[in-house]
């Protein structure tokens, strides 16, 4: 599949529009995947993707393909989703900053159940939606997505310090709410 | 050494990408909750890691919603490119009429010089 993509990207970027058509058809998906996972919800995830591939579009040309496809729609993409967020959250005047507390406001987990890697998956998936936005963003583009510290503080708009404390924090947080200390267990249950 | 000041470390090492140094080594060696939690981050990365292959299904009408935009934009684009083509024939036109006009004038002004001393 990916000598296919780089096909239709070669054709694309000659102008091809049916290449181009089909290269977002077999992209999509993952784009969207990634677009999900940035956002937390699936219409703000709509928007980003549609930006991403407006811009993928008229940036075709620029994309040299020193790098993939893929790799590049995922910093279009992160870069779409972090202006998205940005304007909403200053629409609403509601910006977390990176030590905010979160509400936990999910079911206790079972300790028993904790080596089942189907059942870690699943709770890192509600964990990742309930960091703040900043925070997910960066470790989702770094631990899931394998971007370099460089790309990811490049299409945030950050500084790779500040990639690097938020990737501490973001997986601080997530290793703390999948893994609860049990004395805190204890506490909650009282 | 306190386990406090491990926790960025414990992390950075579980992802590979930091060695720890002799004495960090030897703490982690000792302390079980230090172990633990580097036990722990590796979880969560490896676990994260195999998230990278997943593909949500987006919700239909999604795929036809961003064709859709594209060819508008394109259509957008190569409508903006011919009035942009437009208006520079116009102005080239009208740059081109103008620059006639003002040879004419120059030339009738010179015929009427001529014709003035010649009289």
């Amino acid at each position: 599949m990916p000598q296919d993509v780089a096909e239709l990207v070669t054709a694309a970027r000659d102008g091809d529009r049916a290449a181009f058509d089909e290269l977002v058809r077999a992209t999509h998906g993952e784009t969207y995947t990634l677009a999900l996972r940035l956002t937390g919800n699936e219409e703000d995830a709509r928007d980003v993707v549609q930006e991403a591939y407006f811009r993928a579009y008229r940036g075709l040309k620029s994309f040299r393909g020193d790098a993939q496809f893929s790799t590049w729609m995922y910093r279009i993409t992160a870069n779409c989703a972090a202006t998205h967020l940005g304007k909403r959250s200053k629409h609403r005047h509601e910006e977390l900053s990176d030590s905010d507390p979160i509400a936990d406001e999910r079911p206790s987990v079972d300790p028993q159940a904790q080596t089942d890697a189907t059942e870690l998956r699943e709770r890192l998936t509600v964990a990742l939606e309930g960091l703040p936005p900043k925070l997910r963003h960066v470790v989702v583009l770094r631990d899931i997505y394998d971007l370099p510290h460089e790309a990811i503080a490049a299409e945030l708009g950050i500084s790779e310090t500040a990639a690097k404390v938020r990737l501490h924090r973001a997986r601080k947080k997530l290793r703390e709410d999948l893994f609860p200390r049990r004395d805190e267990e204890a506490a909650d249950a009282v | 050494m306190q386990c406090d000041e491990l926790t960025e470390e414990l992390a950075a090492a579980a992802d590979g990408t930091v060695l720890l140094g002799r004495q960090e080594r030897r703490h982690v060696e000792r302390c079980l909750r230090c172990q633990a939690e580097m036990v722990q981050y590796r979880r969560v990365l490896r676990a994260m890691r195999t998230m990278r292959t997943d593909v949500l299904e987006p919700a239909p009408g999604m795929l036809a919603g961003i064709l859709a935009g594209i060819e508008e934009a394109g259509e957008r684009r190569a409508i903006r490119s011919m009035i942009s083509g437009h208006r520079a024939a116009y102005l080239g036109g009208l740059a081109a009429a103008t620059a006639a006009g003002a040879a004419g004038a120059i030339v009738f002004a010179n015929r009427a010089r001529k014709l003035r001393t010649a009289s």
